[in-house]
């Protein structure tokens, strides 16, 4: 890696505009977490929504705000500073491009935002037609997803002119990254932006009276699976680069962590169909071929955690360490730079089985949208992503605003870490179990007509109260953790840790910056998952479907 | 680029048991024929009843198929025609649903019975109900307001 660009501290100017899109993502941490604590309130059966507040409106706002909001600012204000980092500060035009990215996604979100608390837009955060929300709240999502597009454009610029001044080099290892999930959203976010614009708003605007159910689904779940390793992927670079140097180790390796990004790139999105395993209308041959893409990512995740595990070991025993596990006792549990990203790690080992049983062609049958599901996200996205985003914060924040992260301040972000693990165990453990009982994910508390096989998951719901109402005293610490250290923590020095590979003297081979390859492959990939079912889905459509609003 | 021996072992054992796993999901689907449901009939959504096979929701005897009975379930926001239904134990059905106007997630708690219902789309699968008792029919997927009301009961009855 070139050391030339690579900034000691991200320059101020790009730091405000990282810091910009992390306001934006802690807001919507406070408003997703209240909306889930007065969820599994309601569905405990103890607990009723004052003034007339409809469950599924706050459902709604939790699902959009925190599954489409925290989660986008917080990865492009991640990115951003990961590439002003190790590419080097952004010229003004690419952080001009940036901030109209920023007011864009901002604009958007708040539109969206104010349909769903006027009550005409309470659609899920899947808004699957024909439910027709307000056109506007559309409209707001489109501007979110065309502002991560400008957002996006900020980092392929910056990437291209590193690679002008730097020629026959291989980009800085987090750049390289970066760039990736930006690629992988912009091809993925195509699919959803061609439902909302071609499908949804001149339906909601009422230009067509009838919508094509089968299509909207298609290309909303094109888009919604690489939405979950949009997510991921930004974990996996502070897993990958950031947490070996919190550590004191090294990265086990710069080529496969490449290469891993590049399979990920590859298989994350010819896959959707596997959310759409019980539909009528797709033959299920080709559901079949995406479950065996689907899989794929089995291989660059088994590299990821082969190449985690290693680094905790090497260093490990380079600190003396003896036995099958000594190594574990080195590791710096203190620190919660690392213990809450770990934390992370570890829930991504059950989730990942449990995704497994998700996308298998027969078990799905089992778990479809029971609340199994919103078991297994909530380990996915809900612990793994978010804890090691709320592990970045830790040093990234004050970073960023010239602060440090005290001693005080690493022992409440510890203790938020452990609630979190303790708040999901209980909640996405009862969550699980009650899905294979049967009980459906996106419903209310009910008792089902007095039917007795609903009686008995009303227990899990009760352990899902108490596991959410822990998540949520976490939320709070951490939104405390955060304002403390954007604000108030004392000036200082806080280390953005970019980890060295183990093997210095070992070039990334230059085909990974092939994007001309790599695009054509993922494009071809995309052609043969889709073309034919597609087609099918147009020509074999049923009379289209008109809209509904049943809220 | 260089590949430790040990992340070689890890990811030969790692794609081997991808492997396996795969292709017993393969012959579970196209040998065993164990595919999840994929009917693909369709349906005008706003001519439901008169259609031939939804006019008359219920359980109807048939001859001369792979399976006994033909239970047929009409969903609309909130409620299943029929709201219930009793089935003789150890009958072999063909479950057939469609939706006359949102989506809606046809669930059966305790069974394998799952499946979407689509406004234009008709849904089926075929099961065997072997355990006497009462199994609940939800809505598992959002629908609107009263999406959670939305309830019918299969009575496997000797």
């Amino acid at each position: 890696m070139l050391k030339s660009s690579l900034n000691i501290k991200v320059d101020r100017r790009d730091a405000k505009l990282v810091m910009a899109h992390f306001y934006v993502a802690f807001i919507a941490l406070l408003v997703g977490g209240l909306a889930g604590l007065l969820q599994v309130l309601v569905r405990s059966g103890k607990f009723e929504l004052p003034a007339g507040i409809g469950y599924y409106q706050i459902l709604t706002v939790h699902g959009v705000v925190l599954g489409l909001v925290l989660t986008t600012f917080f990865i492009m204000g991640f990115q951003l500073a990961a590439v002003s980092k190790t590419a080097g500060t952004f010229t003004n035009k690419q952080r001009t491009i940036g901030w109209i990215g920023f007011w864009i996604m901002t604009i958007g979100t708040v539109a969206a935002a104010v349909m769903i608390l006027l009550n005409e837009a309470s659609v899920l955060y899947t808004f699957y037609a024909p439910l027709q929300a307000h056109f506007v709240f559309y409209l707001g999502l489109t501007l979110v997803v065309v502002g991560s597009w400008a957002v996006g454009t900020t980092i392929i610029l910056k990437y291209a002119e590193w690679r002008r001044a730097n020629p026959g080099q291989p980009s800085p290892l987090l750049t390289f990254m970066a760039l990736v999930n930006t690629m992988m959203w912009t091809v993925a976010t195509i699919g959803v932006a061609a439902t909302v614009l071609i499908q949804l708003l001149p339906w909601s605007l009422g230009l067509v009276e009838t919508v094509n159910v089968g299509v909207s689904r298609t290309l909303f779940w094109y888009f919604g699976h690489p939405l979950v390793y949009f997510w991921l992927l930004p974990a996996y670079m502070a897993w990958y680069v950031m947490i070996p140097k919190i550590i004191g180790g090294k990265i086990f390796s710069d080529s496969l962590a490449r290469m891993s990004f590049i399979l990920f790139l590859l298989f994350s999105i010819p896959v959707g169909f596997h959310h759409q395993l019980l539909e009528p209308g797709i033959d299920p041959a080709w559901k079949f071929l995406q479950v065996v893409l689907t899989f794929l990512v089995v291989i660059p995740s088994l590299m990821t955690a082969f190449s985690l595990f290693a680094t905790f070991e090497s260093y490990g025993r380079s600190q003396g360490a003896t036995g099958l596990f000594g190594w574990l006792k080195k590791l710096p549990w203190k620190d919660a730079r690392f213990t809450v990203p770990f934390i992370g790690m570890l829930a991504f080992i059950p989730a990942g089985a449990g995704g497994i049983v998700n996308a298998s062609h027969q078990m799905n049958q089992v778990v479809h949208n029971t609340v199994w599901v919103t078991g297994h996200f909530h380990l996915t996205v809900a612990t793994a992503v978010v804890l090691t985003f709320f592990g970045v914060s830790f040093w990234l924040v004050p970073h960023l605003t010239g602060r440090k992260l005290t001693k005080k301040m690493n022992k409440l972000a510890l203790i938020q870490g452990y609630l979190w693990a303790i708040g999901m165990t209980f909640m996405s453990g009862a969550m699980h179990a009650a899905g294979l009982l049967g009980a459906p994910r996106r419903s209310s508390f009910s008792e089902y007509g007095g039917a007795a096989q609903a009686a008995e998951w009303i227990p899990y719901q009760i352990a899902q109260a108490v596991g959410g109402s822990i998540l949520f005293i976490a939320i709070i610490l951490m939104l405390y953790i955060f304002v403390n250290l954007a604000f108030f923590a004392p000036k200082g020095e806080e280390e953005f840790p970019v980890g060295e590979a183990a093997n210095q003297t070992e070039k990334a081979p230059m085909v990974f910056e092939n994007w001309k390859l790599w695009l054509g492959i993922t494009v071809l990939l995309i052609l043969f998952a889709y073309t034919i079912p597609f087609i099918d889905l147009i020509k074999n459509a049923p009379p289209g479907a008109q809209g509904y609003k049943l809220w | 680029m260089h590949m430790h021996k040990f992340e070689k072992i890890w990811l030969i054992f790692g794609v081997t048991a991808l492997l396996v796993f795969l292709s017993v999901l393969g012959v579970s689907a196209f040998y065993l024929g164990n595919q999840p449901p994929s009917c693909l009939a369709v349906v005008d959504p706003t001519k439901v009843d008169e259609h031939e096979t939804f006019k008359e929701p219920g359980l109807k005897k048939v001859e001369g198929k792979d399976w006994d009975y033909e239970l047929v379930f009409v969903a609309q926001a909130f409620a299943y025609t029929p709201g219930t239904v009793e089935v003789p134990l150890g009958a072999k059905v063909k479950v057939i649903a469609t939706s006359k106007d949102v989506i809606h997630g046809f669930g059966v708690a305790g069974t394998n019975i799952n499946m979407m219902v689509e406004p234009g789309y008709i849904s089926e699968i075929v099961t065997t109900f072997d355990k006497a008792g009462e199994y609940l029919v939800l809505c598992n997927e959002y629908c609107g307001s009263g999406h959670h009301l939305m309830t019918s009961m299969i009575k496997v009855v000797e």
